[in-house]
């Protein structure tokens, strides 16, 4: 019997059903794990996600396209097969598919996280026979710190800054991160600025009902927006362009994954780092496998050679499944899974031929 | 340990040189003495303390975790900094259980952790490293690691040490740094020592070294613009060996190398030769390894791959010591009749030079004058024009030497790398285009980007490796070739990965030697990348046969 899913030339594709998800081609219909750009590609003739990633998405593909949504949980039948989405708690509107066909049941996670986020559904594990994992961190250097003690960390930094009459600027991908840091942090500290990229997010998680704290937009060519008190949040790509000189002076930080390891710091070069990722740890994707329950295991991007080996070593059924998503998968692209990088995320880390 | 702690990380936050002397200054006024003085010692990057091996500890780590050592291989090549791994890897600590030993200082801490451990068995080995990891927070676990590791790197050199220090005790740079030459205080009396504000001359510590610059422009008309009229230089041939000065005191002689080493052990010919010098002298020049012709048959020289069996060595074999002579020639005289002549012009030293070395190097060379003594002063190259002194320097690799040391007459001998007075006027490096087929992930910040790369030649219908570059390309570049790298992976081994041949480099290299690592038999000397040849396809690179015929 074939697989229920198979990687092809257009993504990864369930053939009983005739769909794909997060497809790196145009096709007819695809299932969406979430809206970034290495996950949803525009032109397709039909999407579907979960509700609350509706708007969201909306943002993304643009105002013609069509989208259907599904309820968290809610089951629909495309051409016999069973689909439903289930919260991965990476951003707003995120989903592991879980796709039931003949009894088989097979799970396809996207990107996910374990720790509570404020700005969307915690990630639920879904029992299944075949499960589908990223691996962005799937190394064990990888282990996060709680989320509340970086939000005090930011909480320090922001208010050193302020009172030492600097502009704290943040770097975190407009879709997601951005937002969460927003949640996160304590308003009282100082007024929240975003950049425009930024911005056009936060609508679409107010769109959505989540609560964010008030957020000014960075009007064009102000002068020291915030008066050194902003917390200033942009993406990546902002790094070394006059954008920034509006702030007057200001610090600057990367809010990364990747900022565990000094090296990638240095490379950075911006003088602070927090260690701030919407993807699972290595005991978090550890957590989640074993949560699956599933009897056999396929790894994509990120370190998926060096994970399914791991799992492979404890007695599981693992092998790593090629893909083109990137995840946050490299740590020197300034704005990988970025909406600025949306025309072309092609060429990521896990291509291999 | 805590106060180091903080100081390593602030250093390492900073990349301002100002900034860091600053921090060290402050570190150095507040510290303990013992603490300082083992401080400084760690700084300078002497004796490395290693009591275990990092494949112990590397194993240790797998242990405790619970993790295959692949995996921890895995992660030291992604991370590029072992004791950052291993650091990473280990369970947190309970911030509570810090507190012993961040309360004992950095001596006590390499003391108790370090030191004691040195010698011991096995078990007692795990049995200190395990509990040091349990006592220590993630923060001062890598440092600690760096320390019994060997080697900070966190980007102070022993300039910034001294230039901290001389702002501490209110001498100038210059003096500190000659009393921090000869590996640094081994004590809190010695440090105390270190910071007094009186100058005295010490018994036997090497004077720092001066150093020359390279030219930026290496051809001759741009030389001659920039350095002016020729008789005003002396030229001296630049040799491939080891630079080190001999320092002959009242009470015996001592060989130093240019980090500060004492090398006596490895060099006994040249100890016994400097014993014939007068106390008070003080030498600057270079080992070079040679091989005596038979009868009348002159001197010739055995090149860097030869010396480098000799330096480093506790020990020399008899076998070693016939097979591989050395010489010491000198360059410079520093100190005479006990005397600290540094600020004389170079042409009076040079001449009470000559007096006290009277064999010249380029007599022994030119032959036949079979001579007992092993210490030499070095032949200057004299010319009247500066054409003349460029073709003189054309001789250069037919002598195997890298160029010519250019040295104004009217020069004192400073300390660093002060520009103006001394040059570098080297040859022009070989370059062969060669293809990239391995490629392995750096260290630093190039951490998990494949910026180490063996490169290879055509033999034939195969390419065979003949260098290991690390160097030359920008960030950009290493950016966009770790893609390139991981697409085109064709097999891994470790961390290493075997790509399909596409990518072409112009290599510089400076000679070949023999070589039982590199498939072609031999290897490039100081291999660097010049630039990426984007024009070019594997099958325009060079080939085994370009590369012998060049040398």
């Amino acid at each position: 019997m074939p697989d229920l899913l198979e990687v092809t030339d257009s993504g990864l594709y369930c053939a009983a059903g005739d769909f794909y998800i997060d497809p790196w081609r145009r096709v007819a219909r695809a299932v969406i794990t979430h809206a970034h750009a290495d996950h949803a590609r525009s032109g397709c003739d039909r999407y579907l996600c979960a509700a609350p990633g509706k708007p969201v998405l909306r943002t993304r593909m643009g105002g013609n396209a069509v989208i259907e949504t599904l309820r968290y949980r809610e089951t629909r039948s495309i051409n016999g097969v069973t689909v439903s989405l289930h919260p991965a708690g990476h951003v707003l509107g995120s989903a592991q598919v879980r796709v039931e066909h003949r009894g088989e049941t097979w799970v396809v996670t996207g990107d996910y996280k374990l720790a509570a986020d404020p700005t969307c559904a915690t990630f639920e594990p879904v029992p299944c026979d075949v499960f589908i994992t990223e691996s962005t961190f799937g190394l064990p250097v990888y282990r996060w710190p709680d989320p509340s003690t970086v939000a005090s960390q930011i909480n320090v930094w922001w208010r050193a800054n302020r009172d030492a009459g600097r502009t704290s600027v943040i770097l975190a991908y407009a879709l997601g991160k951005a937002q969460r840091i927003a949640a996160m942090v304590d308003p009282e500290i100082g007024p929240i600025v975003a950049h425009g990229a930024v911005m056009k997010l936060v609508e679409a998680y107010r769109a959505s009902g989540v609560r964010l704290p008030s957020i000014d937009r960075v009007p064009p060519r102000a002068r020291r927006v915030g008066g050194g008190r902003a917390l200033v949040i942009a993406p990546p790509s902002v790094l070394g362009t006059p954008w920034l000189t509006m702030f007057g002076e200001s610090a600057v930080a990367v809010a990364s994954g990747w900022m565990t390891v000094r090296g990638i710091r240095r490379r950075r070069s911006v003088e602070h780092a927090f260690v701030l990722s919407d993807h699972a740890d290595f005991p978090g994707l550890l957590a989640a496998i074993e949560a699956s329950r599933a009897s056999r295991i396929l790894v994509t991007h990120g370190f998926s050679d060096v994970l399914s080996r791991f799992l492979r070593d404890r007695g599981l059924d693992a092998r790593p499944l090629a893909t083109r998503f990137t995840g946050e998968a490299s740590p020197d692209a300034a704005d990988a899974a970025d909406d600025d990088a949306e025309s072309d995320a092609d060429g990521g880390e896990a291509v291999l031929p | 340990m805590k106060a180091f702690t903080d100081l390593y990380w602030q250093l390492d936050a900073t990349t301002s040189t100002q900034q860091k002397v600053a921090i060290l200054a402050e570190y150095f006024r507040a510290a303990d003495h013992a603490d300082a003085a083992c401080a400084v010692r760690v700084l300078c990057g002497g004796r490395r303390l290693r009591a275990v091996s990092t494949s112990q500890l590397r194993q240790w780590v797998a242990e405790e975790t619970g993790l295959p050592e692949w995996l921890v291989e895995e992660s030291y090549a992604h991370v590029g900094d072992l004791a950052e791994t291993l650091s990473l890897l280990l369970p947190n600590a309970e911030p509570a259980n810090d507190e012993p030993v961040s309360e004992a200082g950095l001596a006590e801490t390499i003391d108790r952790t370090i030191h004691a451990i040195v010698g011991a068995d096995d078990a007692t080995k795990r049995e200190v490293v395990t509990a040091t990891w349990r006592r220590l927070v993630p923060q001062s676990r890598i440092v600690w690691h760096k320390l019994i590791t060997g080697g900070l790197r966190v980007g102070v050199s022993r300039t910034l040490v001294a230039r901290a220090l001389a702002e501490v005790a209110g001498v100038e740079p210059a003096v500190m740094t000659h009393r921090l030459m000869g590996g640094g205080p081994a004590d809190a009396a010695e440090f105390a020592a270190i910071l007094s504000p009186i100058t005295t001359a010490d018994d036997r510590r090497p004077y720092p070294f001066f150093l020359a610059s390279s030219l930026e422009q290496n051809d001759t008309a741009s030389v001659a613009e920039e350095l002016g009229c020729v008789t005003t230089w002396q030229a001296e041939w630049k040799w491939d060996g080891m630079r080190a000065q001999i320092v002959r005191r009242v009470d015996d002689a001592t060989l130093w190398s240019r980090g500060g080493e004492l090398i006596n052990e490895a060099f006994p010919e040249i100890i016994a030769a400097a014993a014939t010098l007068p106390p008070g002298t003080v030498l600057d020049g270079e080992l070079l390894a040679v091989g005596h012709g038979a009868g009348d048959e002159p001197m010739l020289l055995l090149g860097f791959t030869a010396l480098s069996r000799r330096s480093g060595r506790r020990q020399v074999p008899r076998k070693l010591l016939a097979d591989v002579p050395c010489v010491f020639v000198a360059y410079d005289l520093l100190e005479h009749e006990g005397h600290d002549i540094r600020a004389l012009p170079l042409d009076d030293r040079r001449r009470r030079l000559e007096t006290l070395v009277p064999s010249c190097f380029g007599d022994a060379l030119a032959g036949p004058s079979p001579t007992e003594t092993c210490l030499f002063r070095s032949p200057l190259v004299t010319a009247d024009a500066w054409d003349e002194l460029a073709t003189r320097r054309g001789e250069s690799r037919e002598r195997g030497v890298e160029g010519l040391m250019l040295k104004r007459r009217t020069s004192a001998y400073g300390t660093g790398r002060a520009r103006g007075d001394w040059w570098k006027w080297k040859i022009e490096p070989l370059e062969i285009d060669a293809v990239l087929l391995y490629a392995q992930a750096g260290h630093g910040r190039r951490a998990g980007l494949h910026s180490d790369y063996t490169l290879g030649v055509w033999d034939g219908d195969r390419l065979v490796t003949i260098a290991k570059a690390y160097s030359g390309l920008t960030d950009e570049e290493i950016i966009e070739i770790d893609g390139i790298v991981k697409a085109t992976t064709i097999e891994k081994h470790g961390p290493v990965r075997i790509c399909t041949p596409t990518l072409v480099m112009q290599l510089a290299f400076e000679g070949i030697a023999p070589s039982s690592r590199h498939k072609a038999g031999l290897a490039v000397r100081f291999p660097r990348i010049v630039r990426w040849r984007r024009d070019k396809k594997p099958e325009d690179a060079g080939t085994l046969a370009d590369l012998r015929r060049m040398v």
